[in-house]
């Protein structure tokens, strides 16, 4: 008597297993559709256009620099973010927003401070601190892994 | 085979060691077909009780469930803590809706959705009955039945108590990512029931009996999406199902109610499909309590999931209706879906089981 792996297991039924998932796969609902792009777009230009508001207010009434003013308008929807997160309104407006709502600024500084707000009951150090970064850390690492990539590509094109 | 280079053989597939074993008969066997026990001393469900949070209470079985949960922290600090007591709760109440005495119960089968079951434990160290902890995701509350009516009809005891149950907040944390993260889940997802419910079985005069059970086999139809857990729980019921009809000679029309316990809209309805393929039925008995304790305006896509789904319509609508006489015969199956999410993430499928218990007015 063979004992049984789970390779095998996988081979003796992979002709069912794929026509179920297949069959699955049909039927199951899908996420991606004209709706759910049009409201990604819209909720996504709206935080667009609030940023560029902030904007325009910071270098037109305090009279900054555009590189101040455009940190200043940032650190504000940082902090509208987190404070809609604590109120529990983000996640409603994710729920239609989608990708137009997690793309800019706002996504991640909504998957910091929900992770801070989820992980608080844990204490500070071990909980807040050893938690803040688990659904934003690998956002980090792949940001700075790919403009590491786009700028030696870059780099190399500056030869010639 | 040579497992490692030192020379020597190794009989990795025992095939020297099979034997043809000399088997006896027990005498009064209460097993019938290949899975199925029937439970001669018909143990019976006397008291149940169950909490939910306000969202189920907000659904189709509103005027079923009486008892709510004033916050989802249930003034505790955190929401482990809550689930836990809740888990007290109930089962407080149902002893005490029983008419009992905790000491009077011989044996307490409980289980939960987080690690090392914790609700469940923090639960029973405040009881003194001896205690087994179960795990069987979102079936706990058939296999503790099971579990409970072996031991009765066994005569290992007189009374039994099973109590379940899972919370919104600590399942999200468990298995998928922050409460206010706003990331948007999959269409066909399903939203982890907060609620609980105790069950107390034991050898009295009135209640509804347990009169058969069958045990499920685990079964993998290859599904890898751990948001999918319907479709993935949908041919572990079938298992089940087709092989209690099997066991028992029946067909899906000889029963008032077919149970299942969270498989949600997808998941129901591809257990259909499949129980078609194998040559039986379903029809307007069957219900699934995952796929109506949600309105569909409540943002739960497939409907809800969780132990405590199962377990507390179990309660507030199954066992009432039966002991109203509305139902005569109900089979419960309850589906668990037997995944961790690091066995997922390296891309395992999602092993399932489902497990039956006939009950009887």
């Amino acid at each position: 008597m063979d004992m049984p792996t789970g390779d095998q297991f996988k081979q003796q039924n992979k002709v069912r297993n794929k026509k179920y998932t297949d069959y699955v796969e049909l039927v199951s609902p899908k996420q991606t559709t004209w709706k759910s792009l049009l409201n990604a777009f819209w909720i996504g230009g709206v935080i667009c256009l609030l940023g560029q508001v902030l904007f325009d207010l910071a270098k037109i009434l305090f009279s900054l620099s555009d590189d101040i003013a455009q940190t200043i308008a940032l650190i504000a929807l940082i902090f509208i973010t987190a404070l809609l997160t604590g109120i529990g309104v983000f996640d409603k407006i994710a729920y239609y927003g989608g990708g137009g709502s997690f793309l800019p600024i706002t996504g991640f500084a909504n998957a910091i401070s929900s992770a801070a707000i989820e992980f608080k009951s844990e204490g500070i150090i071990f909980g807040l601190s050893s938690k803040f970064y688990t659904i934003a850390g690998p956002v980090i690492v792949n940001g700075i892994l790919s403009s590491f990539i786009v700028g030696l590509i870059y780099y190399i094109i500056g030869l010639f | 085979m040579r497992l490692f280079d030192f020379g020597v053989e190794i009989d990795l597939n025992l095939t020297k060691g099979v034997k043809t074993l000399k088997r006896t008969k027990n005498k009064n066997s209460k097993k019938i077909g290949k899975q199925t026990f029937v439970f001669q001393n018909e143990p019976k469900i006397f008291s149940s009780y169950s909490i939910v949070s306000q969202k189920e209470k907000d659904g189709p079985f509103s005027e079923y469930f009486y008892d709510v949960l004033s916050d989802t922290k249930f003034d505790e600090k955190t929401f482990e803590k809550a689930e836990s007591k809740m888990f007290v709760y109930t089962l407080h109440n149902a002893i005490k809706k029983a008419g009992i005495k905790p000491n009077e119960i011989d044996i307490l089968f409980s289980g939960d959705l987080l690690d090392q079951i914790i609700s469940s434990s923090y639960c029973a160290r405040l009881f003194d009955i001896s205690y087994m902890g179960i795990y069987g995701a979102c079936s706990t509350m058939v296999e503790g039945l099971i579990f409970s009516a072996i031991c009765i009809d066994g005569g290992f005891g007189e009374v039994g108590a099973c109590v379940t149950g899972s919370h919104y907040a600590t399942a999200e944390r468990q298995f998928r990512g922050p409460l206010e993260l706003g990331a948007q889940k999959q269409k066909y997802s399903q939203h982890t029931a907060t609620a609980a419910a105790a069950v107390i079985v034991g050898l009295v005069s009135q209640g509804i009996k347990i009169t058969k059970a069958c045990i499920g086999k685990v079964e993998d139809y290859g599904v890898t999406d751990s948001a999918n857990m319907g479709a993935a729980m949908a041919p572990a019921a079938m298992s089940t199902l087709v092989q209690f009809f099997i066991d028992t000679n029946t067909k899906a029309d000889d029963y008032d109610l077919i149970v299942t316990g969270d498989l949600g809209k997808l998941g129901s309805d591809l257990l259909r499909i499949l129980m078609d393929e194998k040559g039986y039925h379903l029809g307007q008995n069957y219900m699934d309590c995952g796929a109506s304790i949600y309105h569909h305006d409540q943002y739960t896509s497939e409907g809800g999931s969780g132990c405590g789904c199962a377990a507390a319509v179990l309660d507030a609508f199954i066992l009432r209706k039966m002991e109203q006489g509305q139902y005569k015969k109900v089979i419960f199956i309850a589906t668990g879906a037997l995944l961790s999410t690091i066995i997922v993430q390296q891309g395992e499928s999602i092993p399932c089981v489902a497990h039956l218990v006939l009950l009887e007015k």
